[in-house]
């Protein structure tokens, strides 16, 4: 017997079994950044002084990471539409652009944020707001990793699977656009509260 | 286990553990080769860990563990640090929810498979990778963890043995993260036609809850798990105070500004709800074993599925009840008391209707009944014994003593381990085809019930009498301890004899799998899918020679003349 | 029902392009708005207020779930709630220590 409601929603709920699993599983990254969240507001709430973000972090590659990170939103969804409207060497485009911007965010973060901090003695270590900030951002951007990985897989040798079975691709490409818009998500939280606040 | 009790019954003493070592070891062997024919692989590797969570020093004894065979306070807080963590993390949980769960799961809903089986896999090996990590730390230089399975900072940021600990647990606590997701699909997404919510098995719903349990409540103590990480690698401060002094020393290499209460916040608030993780699915399989050898319906189906809902909403906001002791404010623990207060309304709702369940009943006194039956009132101690617990005044004298070991005890292990057993020895014709042996059976039920009690009821005297826990000489420097000291010996007496009891378990696996006659499909006759509905084995792939459809409700006991007394769930209405 | 598909798809592409511009204004708005000079709560709030619009429309717009089924819903509205539960219940307790602990 096949397992049921792979690629066709089952009817009493109306979706596929991968859509349930992915918002499942982007659930509990809610309480896993929750939680993160919820130790930065501790912790500065009970600190004696606090740095201010912007002293100390640079908000104009912060904002150029945001704008990149919202672009590749787009074009996840882009990539989606384009495979609905049968259209795949659009969605080859745009996931393509996905993946590059995200590499991109990754390259800005790591060789314009991380090492001049590295290279100015700011470790985790130097104090609490530099400790949650590096946790914060350095989980974050391990999940960008690894969007961009399944994104990639998707692009490369996982998109044969269009020729056999397209609406399960078309199903797997919105999961994986959930999972993508979701660490979008986190970063339009993080920004604010990291370097502007 | 085994080990520390001789430890607590004779400190000082030199340990003979040449014999500690050999049995468990020589049964942890003679099990895997078992679990290798068979299925379940996370039932195997539960028992495995459990049986090696109990004897690995053997590679490790060294000068730095047991000179001259004493033991060192350090080595018997690893030991109790790592029975808790591998009974809880790799023990229970892999059992109740990863074997039984996985195994008896679709079967009960009607489906060909869980609905992720890739993930389930990857579920599987991330535990295994996680497990062996866990208990390659004993051999490490610096030992295991030994700051309790609690891991509180600042001791356990400062404490050797502890990172192989936090990498473990960041490991199992994806795979369970993982196989919440499948569960909570498979059971939403992938219940056959007919079944619909109020006709699942009661075991069905219990792990639904228990799914969500892990789903919500994990990942807070995954982040707070890479936060103690970054403290010991990294040197950061999140769990460590400003002006720290440790052996009359300032820590300087900590820039402090942490709270180590953040830490006891994140652990609990996962810990509780896994605490309900550990019995739910107990309870499932008590339910279902009670249904089916009283030969009656569920007492109060619908008030055991709403009382295990609400249950797995409240156990989100009780956790504080184990940091009484804090020094926290008057509101909230009158806060954290009464919510605690409010969750025993519905296990007792639980308890109550599994009891009422029995009365008027043609009850089969088996092995797996013999085991649930035993369960009621063990669990029943165990949960009234909580309330002085989450009462914070009674709190403020019984927290951290013996009190506190003999109450969770009582509830996981003649509890939850009890109700295992029993799903065992109900699940093992499904599984194999073969009935296990009835005599070995009842052996094995009354010695474990009987040295079960021996061995955690004098820790609630001892604990009254202010007897801490986590201690190496198990309370001898101590005047008040003085008097209760010779209860410590009873109990490693009675602990020693459990074990012994065990092994007519062993032989009862190992014999009727190999030399056992084969019995039908439905020999517990059964009214629920797995055993209506499928054979035994079931069909390797896909479960169900065809796709079954439900007409009726999960316990149709005794409630027709139609010559039996019983109607399966997938036999179709009479015209 | 396939071409009824395509046109269903360009009508949201129109407004994922809508969406994408509400982001990016609100993305610069939000910086701007960290130069005002307001006291620290209100700055926080502002700057929430804007994160959570800004979060609204991904959610909404591009992980659809402006028109996804209620079961997700209940899933997503559960952890919201705990995620709150959680942090207002840690916060609360610190807050109510009697001894000081760091």
């Amino acid at each position: 017997m096949e397992i049921p409601y792979t690629v066709s929603p089952r009817p009493d709920t109306g979706i596929h079994n991968g859509k349930l699993g992915i918002w499942l599983f982007l659930a509990s990254e809610v309480m896993l950044f929750g939680a993160l969240f919820s130790t930065y507001i501790l912790l500065r709430t009970s600190a004696i002084d606090w740095p201010l973000g912007s002293d100390n972090l640079n908000v104009p590659l912060g904002t150029f990471n945001t704008l990149i990170l919202i672009i590749s939103s787009v074009t996840m969804v882009m990539a989606w539409a384009s495979l609905m409207m049968k259209d795949f060497n659009k969605y080859k485009l745009y996931m393509g652009l996905t993946i590059f911007l995200g590499i991109l965010f990754l390259v800005v973060k790591i060789a314009f944020e991380y090492a001049p901090k590295f290279a100015h003695h700011h470790y985790p270590s130097t104090n609490t707001f530099f400790g949650i900030y590096f946790v914060l951002t350095g989980l974050h951007a391990l999940h960008v990793l690894g969007g961009i990985l399944v994104n990639g897989y998707f692009w490369g040798p996982g998109s044969k699977m269009w020729k056999k079975a397209p609406q399960q691709f078309i199903n797997r490409i919105e999961i994986a656009g959930l999972y993508w818009h979701f660490v979008d998500l986190v970063w339009i939280f993080l920004f604010p509260t990291l370097y502007l606040l | 286990m085994a080990l520390m009790r001789w430890q607590l019954a004779y400190p000082e003493q030199p340990i003979p553990w040449k014999v500690f070592a050999l049995v468990p070891m020589l049964v942890g062997v003679v099990v895997f080769f078992i679990g290798r024919r068979k299925g379940p692989y996370l039932s195997m590797a539960g028992f495995i860990f459990i049986g090696i969570g109990l004897l690995i020093w053997y590679f490790v004894l060294g000068e730095t563990r047991m000179p001259e065979g004493v033991m060192l306070p350090e080595f018997y807080n690893s030991l109790g640090a790592m029975h808790g963590t591998i009974m809880v993390f790799l023990g229970i949980v892999p059992l109740s929810v990863g074997a039984f769960g996985n195994y008896v799961l679709p079967l009960q809903i009607g489906a060909p498979d869980m609905a992720f089986p890739k993930l389930n896999m990857a579920s599987y090996w991330v535990f295994l990778l996680g497990g062996i990590m866990m208990l390659s730390s004993f051999f490490l230089p610096g030992g295991a963890a030994q700051s309790g399975w609690t891991s509180y900072a600042p001791l356990a940021v400062i404490s050797p043995g502890q990172t192989v600990w936090l990498i473990s647990m960041i490991c199992i606590i994806t795979s369970s993260l993982l196989g919440a997701v499948n569960f909570i699909t498979t059971i939403i997404q992938l219940r056959t036609k007919g079944m619909t919510w109020m006709r699942l098995p009661f075991f069905v719903w219990a792990q639904l809850v228990t799914s969500f349990l892990l789903l919500l409540a994990f990942p807070p103590l995954e982040a707070a798990a890479v936060l103690q990480l970054m403290d010991r690698l990294a040197s950061t401060s999140f769990f460590m105070p400003s002006g720290l002094v440790v052996s009359g020393q300032v820590l300087t290499e900590y820039t402090g500004g942490g709270s180590p209460l953040l830490w006891q916040h994140l652990f609990w608030f996962l810990a509780h709800p896994e605490v309900y993780v550990l019995i739910l699915p107990a309870m499932g399989i008590v339910a279902e074993v009670i249904a089916n050898n009283s030969r009656k319906p569920l007492w109060g189906y619908n008030s055991l599925v709403y009382a295990t809902v609400f249950l797995g909403f409240m156990s989100f906001i009780v956790w504080a009840h184990h940091m009484f002791l804090t020094g926290m404010g008057a509101t909230m623990a009158t806060f954290f008391q009464t919510t605690t207060m409010i969750i025993s309304i519905p296990s007792i709702i639980i308890l109550t209707a599994l009891f009422i369940s029995l009365w008027g009943g043609s009850i089969r006194f088996n092995t797996p009944m013999l085991f649930a039956l035993a369960f009621l009132p063990m669990f029943g101690i165990g949960g009234l014994t909580g309330l002085p617990l989450g009462l914070a005044p009674s709190d403020i004298h019984l927290h951290d003593t013996y009190y506190v070991i003999g109450h969770f005890h009582y509830v996981v292990a003649p509890g939850t381990i009890f109700a295992l057993l029993a799903g065992i020895y109900y699940w093992f014709p499904k599984m194999t085809g073969k009935l296990l042996n009835e005599k070995l059976g009842k052996v094995h039920f009354w010695g474990s019930f009987v040295f079960m009690n021996g061995v955690f009821s004098p820790m609630f005297i001892q604990g009254f009498a202010g007897i801490s826990r986590r201690l190496w000489d198990g309370g001898t420097t101590y005047l008040h301890a003085q008097p209760y000291l010779y209860l410590n010996e009873m109990i490693s007496v009675s602990a020693w004899l459990l074990g012994i009891f065990q092994i007519p378990f062993v032989i009862n696996l190992v014999w009727t799998l190999a030399k056992g006659k084969k019995v039908g499909d439905n020999v517990w006759e059964a009214t629920t899918l797995e055993w209506s509905a499928a054979p035994s084995p079931p069909v390797p792939h896909g479960n169900f020679k065809s796709e079954p459809e439900v007409y009726h409700p999960a316990y149709e006991y005794s409630l027709k003349s139609n010559g039996r007394d019983y109607t399966p769930q997938n036999e179709p209405l009479k015209g | 029902m396939e071409n009824t598909d395509v046109q269903e798809v360009k009508r949201h592409i129109r407004v994922y392009l809508y969406t994408f511009s509400a982001l990016a204004v609100l993305t610069v708005v939000t910086v701007a708005a960290a130069s005002l000079n307001v006291a620290v709560g209100t700055g926080i709030f502002i700057a929430m207020v804007i994160a959570t619009v800004k979060g609204t429309l991904v959610a909404g717009n591009f992980m659809h779930l402006f028109s996804e089924k209620k079961l997700v819903y209940l899933v997503l509205i559960i952890t919201v709630f705990l995620f709150f539960v959680m942090l207002c219940i840690i916060l609360s307790t610190i807050n109510d220590q009697v001894l000081s602990v760091s």
